[in-house]
């Protein structure tokens, strides 16, 4: 399978993402990405639109629906929201979207922190075969994966992406 | 099952993961830091509209308080709430035990009614160790202060003050003041700084208040405030417990003052910008003076503060341990369907 270019999906979501701004009149959006990859591909889509409010960062794993069985994810970040959640329109962002669980947990955790007036999502890749009724606003690109492969993004310098297997 | 797995071994399950927090002796500096990282995130959680995350919901956490307490346990309370778990706070005096029932009888009562968490403290040192290993093997015990022998959350929430306000251990030379011979904090600090690996650790007190072994955990002793106190990064007093004035250890709690009590000119000896701290409850004028334990050098009431996160983290570390099953960690964001 060829992967495309990170650098050309960031160019194209980000004039997908300004457009669906413009016409839903919104003009003074936040950016929240998800640790790890969801927080490079923020970062380079918030460079692009030049927005003025700071870049927020979650990490989910407190609020994951797999703890009992796996147990606390190792590694946990920090989540940081520099601004008021409430009434704000907010773009969240993240590398991948397969579950959806990921972002079922996100947008929990992001409601704990107020009540955004609006949540725009958007994902790098979209790799089918969801378990919850989630979609994304904005994706760079479609995947159609066998059930043992998996997509990664590596970074967070020169972000590309691999597929890898699982047993 | 009997009590010949020391606590430092059976706090760990076979991945050498914590599904128990009985000591911080002997614990690797991996697990340390790792309760520190976790604890550095839950921070957060603090400035949440909502503080709480949903982590440990449907959880039944218990309070075990055969001492009194509450600082200690009024944190872990609020801890074992901001994770969302049910909390039940046992009052023990005023429980069935003063009924006649035993406490193995209590224990296994509450561990029938499904519980998950026992958090314990008891005046007894090795009791949070003994229901571990003989009562209640699957329920996670947390130990938060067993007789002379540990108070592992505290040293914990101490270390985390540390790196948060002097950053690498490596560097850094620590001073344990007041009565050591009787303070299960400062046995659980000197443990937790040697795990962490730091520069020097120095205990300072009357020969009557510092346990022979001192020497052995690593730490230099000394007898004199002037001496002991000399370029040290991190100042830790101890609450001098009245109830030893009025043993032989002690000439008179004036005599300790003007010896060990922790005054602005005491402090001069260390560094400029040491960082003063102690457990709680302070005696003011005492161990302490008021100039100092509310001056800028003080991070007293931060240590409280910090002390939330630290239970948080340690919390549901041990319940991921409890739970049999091993993270693997898989695609985007380690995550299997992200």
């Amino acid at each position: 399978m060829t992967l495309p270019t990170v650098d050309s999906l960031i160019n194209n979501m980000s004039s997908d993402l300004q457009n669906l701004l413009d016409q839903r009149a919104i003009n003074q959006p936040a950016m929240v990405g998800i640790h790890t990859g969801g927080a490079w591909v923020a970062k380079a889509l918030h460079q692009q639109l030049a927005l003025d409010q700071a870049l927020g960062l979650l990490d989910i794993t407190f609020y994951r629906d797999d703890f009992t069985q796996k147990g606390l994810h190792p590694s946990v970040k920090t989540s940081d929201l520099p601004f008021a959640t409430d009434g704000q329109h907010i773009i969240l962002v993240d590398d991948a979207i397969s579950s959806g669980r990921t972002i079922r947990a996100a947008l929990n955790e992001l409601f704990d922190y107020g009540r955004p007036a609006s949540v725009i999502l958007v994902t790098l890749i979209d790799v089918l075969g969801r378990d919850l009724p989630i979609q994304p606003d904005i994706i760079g690109e479609q995947l159609d994966l066998a059930p043992q492969q998996r997509v990664k993004l590596n970074g967070p310098d020169n972000m590309h992406l691999t597929i890898t297997h699982v047993n | 099952m009997s009590l010949t797995i020391p606590p430092h071994k059976l706090q760990l399950n076979e991945h050498g993961q914590l599904k128990h927090f009985l000591t911080t002796e002997n614990l690797s500096t991996e697990i340390l830091t790792e309760i520190l990282d976790t604890a550095e995130s839950f921070s957060s959680v603090g400035q949440q509209a909502v503080k709480k995350v949903p982590l440990l919901r449907g959880k039944t956490v218990v309070n075990l308080f055969f001492e009194a307490s509450t600082r200690t346990r009024t944190t872990f309370e609020l801890a074992a709430k901001r994770l969302s778990a049910d909390v039940l706070n046992i009052n023990i005096s005023a429980s069935a035990t003063s009924k006649g029932e035993s406490l193995m009888d209590m224990l296994w009562n509450l561990e029938a009614m499904d519980s998950d968490m026992f958090i314990v403290r008891h005046q007894d040192s090795g009791a949070p160790h003994f229901i571990a290993s003989q009562v209640c093997p699957h329920v996670a015990i947390i130990n938060a202060g067993d007789g002379r022998h540990a108070h592992p959350t505290q040293a914990m929430l101490d270390m985390y003050t540390i790196r948060k306000h002097k950053g690498d251990f490596r560097n850094l030379k620590v001073a344990i003041i007041g009565d050591i011979t009787h303070s299960r904090v400062a046995r659980s600090q000197v443990h937790a700084l040697n795990g962490l690996q730091v520069g020097e650790v120095r205990v300072i007190g009357p020969k009557t208040l510092i346990p022979h072994d001192m020497e052995h955990l690593g730490a230099k002793v000394f007898y004199n405030m002037e001496q002991g106190l000399k370029d040290v990064d991190v100042v830790i007093m101890l609450r001098l417990q009245k109830e030893r004035m009025n043993s032989a250890l002690l000439p008179s709690e004036h005599e300790f003052y003007r010896l060990y009590g922790l005054t602005t000119e005491k402090l001069a000896f260390a560094k400029p910008d040491a960082i003063v701290m102690h457990p709680g409850p302070i005696n003011r004028g005492v161990e302490i003076e008021t100039a100092v334990a509310d001056g800028p050098q003080s991070v007293i009431l931060k240590q409280v503060n910090y002390g939330i996160s630290v239970r948080m983290a340690v919390l549901s570390m041990a319940m991921s341990g409890q739970s049999t099953e091993i993270t693997t960690s898989e695609s985007i964001n380690g995550e299997h369907g992200a």
